[in-house]
Order: C-alpha cells, then sequence, then structure tokens
C-alpha cells in the first residue's frame, strides 16, 4: 500500500511541476508565436501585390482570401491563399490576383513538399516568375518542352512536369473559386 | 566501491568512444531526417543537446525518489516538458529555423539518445558525472550531425551553410540530400569509423603494452554498470 502510494505522489508532483513550467512558458512564448505567424502572413499577402499597403480578410469557404488596398485605400487586387495536392503532399499557394481577376500579379510558394532539387524547382522565380502578369482567361494552360506561345500559357519544368501541372491546377481552382463567389456578389 | 574513470574522461568519451550515432547507433531518425544541410544538423544537435543535458541532470538528481516501478514515465514527463520548452522557445524566436526543423523537435520526446542515458547512465550516476556525459553525448551527436550535414549539403547542393563553394559547373547530386544520400553517407562513415576502431585494437593487441591496458569498452562496461 505504501508502495503505490509512494508511486502515486511522485507521479502526481512530477506531472503538477511539468505543467506548470510548461503553462508559464507559454504565457510567455503564445503571444510572441501568434505574432510571427500574422507577420509571416503578412509578408506573404504584399509579396504577391507590391503596391498593397493595407488588407482585409474575406472569410470563404476554402483558402483563405485577403482584399489588398493601396495608400489611397483603393482596391488593387486580392491576395488567395489556396492549397492542393503536389507529386508528394499538399502545395500551398498565395496567388495575386488583379480586381477584375483577368491577370495574375504574381505567386508564391508558400508550403511544398515535393522532391528536393526537382519539385522544388516551382519555387525559383524561373518557374514562379512566368505568373507575373498572367492572363487568366479563359484558364491557365502549360506546355512543355517549348516556350510559352499564348499570355495565358506557362511552361512546365522539365525534371518536375507533375508539381508544374499541380501548381497551374490549383492556381486554376482558386480563380474559378472566386469568379463564382464574384458572380454571387459575395467578394 | 568501484573503479571510476576521470571525470575528463566522462565528457571525452562521447566524442568518439560510445559516440552515440557511430557507436551506440542511437537517434538514427533525426540523424538521417535533418542533414541534408549544416544548419539543420546543428540546430537539431543543439536542441537535442539541451534536452539531454538538462534532462540528464535532472533524472540525476531524482533518481533516489523516483520508484523503481515508473521510472520509464518520470523520465518521459521530464524530457517531453524540456522537449516542449525548446519547440516553444524556437517558435517563438526563431521561426524560420523551426519551420525547417518542422516535426522532428517533438520528436526528440522519443529520441532514443536521450532515453538511453537516463536509463543507462543519469539514472545511476551522481549529477556532476551525469551533466559530463550528457554534455559529452551532445557533443559527440553535433558532431556526427555536422560531418553529415557537410558531406551532404556540399555533394547534394554545392554549398556549405548555404554559400557556395564548388565551382559553377558543378552538377549537385541530387541523391545525396534525398533520403538514400543519408543512408550511404551514414553507411560510409560508420564503416569507415568501424575499420578505424578495429585496427587500433589489432595494433594495440601486437604490442606488449597493449597486454596490459584495459581495452575501451571495458572501461565503458565498468562504468555504465
Amino acid at each position: 500500500m505504501n508502495k503505490v502510494l509512494h508511486i502515486m505522489i511522485t507521479l502526481t508532483v512530477i506531472g503538477v511541476i511539468a505543467g506548470g513550467v510548461l503553462a508559464l512558458v507559454n504565457i510567455w512564448a503564445e503571444p510572441r508565436i501568434a505574432a510571427n505567424q500574422k507577420l509571416e502572413t503578412e509578408l506573404a499577402i504584399f509579396l504577391v501585390q507590391k503596391e498593397g499597403k493595407s488588407y482585409d480578410q474575406i472569410k470563404i469557404n476554402k483558402g483563405e482570401l485577403y482584399k489588398v488596398y493601396d495608400e489611397q485605400k483603393n482596391p488593387i487586387g486580392y491576395s488567395l491563399v489556396y492549397e492542393g495536392n503536389g507529386f508528394q503532399g499538399k502545395i500551398r499557394v498565395m496567388i495575386g490576383l488583379q480586381t477584375d481577376l483577368n491577370k495574375i500579379t504574381s505567386i508564391e510558394i508558400l508550403e511544398q513538399t515535393e522532391t528536393p532539387g526537382l519539385g522544388t524547382k516551382v519555387t525559383d522565380p524561373p518557374y514562379k516568375n512566368q505568373y507575373n502578369g498572367l492572363v487568366t482567361s479563359p484558364e491557365i494552360k502549360w506546355v512543355k518542352g517549348k516556350p510559352p506561345a499564348k499570355p495565358n500559357e506557362i511552361q512546365a519544368i522539365t525534371g518536375a512536369t507533375i508539381s508544374s501541372k499541380s501548381v497551374v491546377a490549383i492556381v486554376n481552382e482558386g480563380i474559378s473559386e472566386l469568379r463564382r463567389l464574384k458572380n454571387e456578389g459575395k467578394i | 566501491m568501484k573503479k571510476q574513470i576521470s571525470y575528463w574522461r566522462e565528457y571525452f568519451k562521447g566524442l568518439w568512444e560510445i559516440n552515440p550515432t557511430f557507436k551506440q547507433i542511437l537517434g538514427m531518425c533525426p540523424t538521417l531526417a535533418v542533414t541534408v544541410s549544416v544548419i539543420n544538423g546543428l540546430a537539431m544537435a543543439l536542441a537535442t543537446t539541451f534536452v539531454l543535458v538538462f534532462s540528464s541532470v535532472l533524472i540525476s538528481l531524482m533518481r533516489k525518489l523516483i520508484p523503481n516501478q515508473v521510472r520509464i514515465a518520470a523520465y518521459i514527463v521530464v524530457i517531453a516538458t524540456f522537449v516542449t520548452i525548446v519547440d516553444l522557445v524556437m517558435k517563438a524566436s526563431f521561426p524560420v529555423l523551426s519551420k525547417a526543423l518542422g516535426p522532428f523537435i517533438p520528436l526528440i520526446v522519443v529520441n532514443c539518445i536521450i532515453l538511453g542515458r537516463a536509463e543507462a547512465f543519469a539514472s545511476k550516476n551522481s549529477v556532476l558525472r551525469s551533466f559530463l556525459d550528457a554534455l559529452g553525448n551532445g557533443t559527440g551527436f553535433l558532431i556526427s550531425l555536422l560531418l553529415l550535414g557537410t558531406i551532404r549539403e556540399i555533394l547534394g547542393s554545392g554549398t556549405v551553410l548555404g554559400y557556395p563553394v564548388l565551382p559553377k559547373g558543378y552538377e549537385p547530386m541530387l541523391i545525396m540530400i534525398l533520403p538514400a544520400g543519408g543512408f550511404l553517407t551514414l553507411g560510409l562513415l560508420m564503416g569507415l569509423a568501424n575499420f578505424y576502431t578495429d585496427k587500433k585494437d589489432r595494433a594495440a593487441k601486437q604490442t606488449l603494452k597493449g597486454k596490459y591496458m584495459i581495452p575501451a569498452n571495458e572501461v565503458l562496461k565498468e562504468t555504465e554498470a
């Protein structure tokens, strides 16, 4: 009986002390972690909307949508966070769009788990800069092995076709979702 | 009273004689996963060393209070507490690093180096010895991760700490930063380490002096017993 009591008391004391210490550390860390996350989101929003100065978040069902304004508070476009499947896992893309949704300002890959050195090339400027000023109607197309001819085309990366295609699909899907919302007058 | 090795050796044995990666073969999962670059290996080793030192000291302090039946549970709670502290501090102060190491920080809880040293050493030895043992093992882990990280980053990306070190024409060997490269590097280094130890043991046996010397692994058995 004494033995059992000893075991119970020891484990309880250890647990209580551990919990207390963690609570204290969390009080210190929590606001900092929240601030970091906010900073990261803001950075990404303005990365794809270079002239943006302020933003509003709009609630949508899938993804995150931010309406971006310039210095005079005129709306200049949207920043949309959208995700979909890549080659190995989820790819999260920040898409910058003009207010009429007809042109992309630029895109940024926020998260990906593609093959290092191959699929990860979608995060490099040669690939993602192709989206700067890309026309989105009727939809974005990709070509392989030759430079894009039409204003709504991008060239897929050799050796990373699936990752390239995935990004195109995610961007298309995100834009068509926004178009639907716009037609319904929700944004 | 059993014979004890000097404090100095208590620290230094972790660097080579019982190097956690090459000799104890502990903590393989983080070793293989994070050593794609030098900086990741460095951060992982420092985080592990921090947890290892603090939990070893605390477990050594409590070694007479904890009932034998629940010692593992108690160790895990102590280790998990320190790991959570590291995780929170990193998320709060070094968000970039914390993102790169991703799920591997919480996994330090079950890193067998820490539980292994707690069970094999800290639970039986004085606080000072446990501290030195933990620090030594941490340093050994750091050396191995830096070694693996440097080799893989140079061959796989042509850089060290992000700075290019190889001529521009060099085509990086992608396999080195993929999981397969981790296994290859680790296997070769481990083979090299064993080859060296074998050769030294054989050389020691052949000299007259060797007959009177206690082999390194028996010294260790004594301290761990």
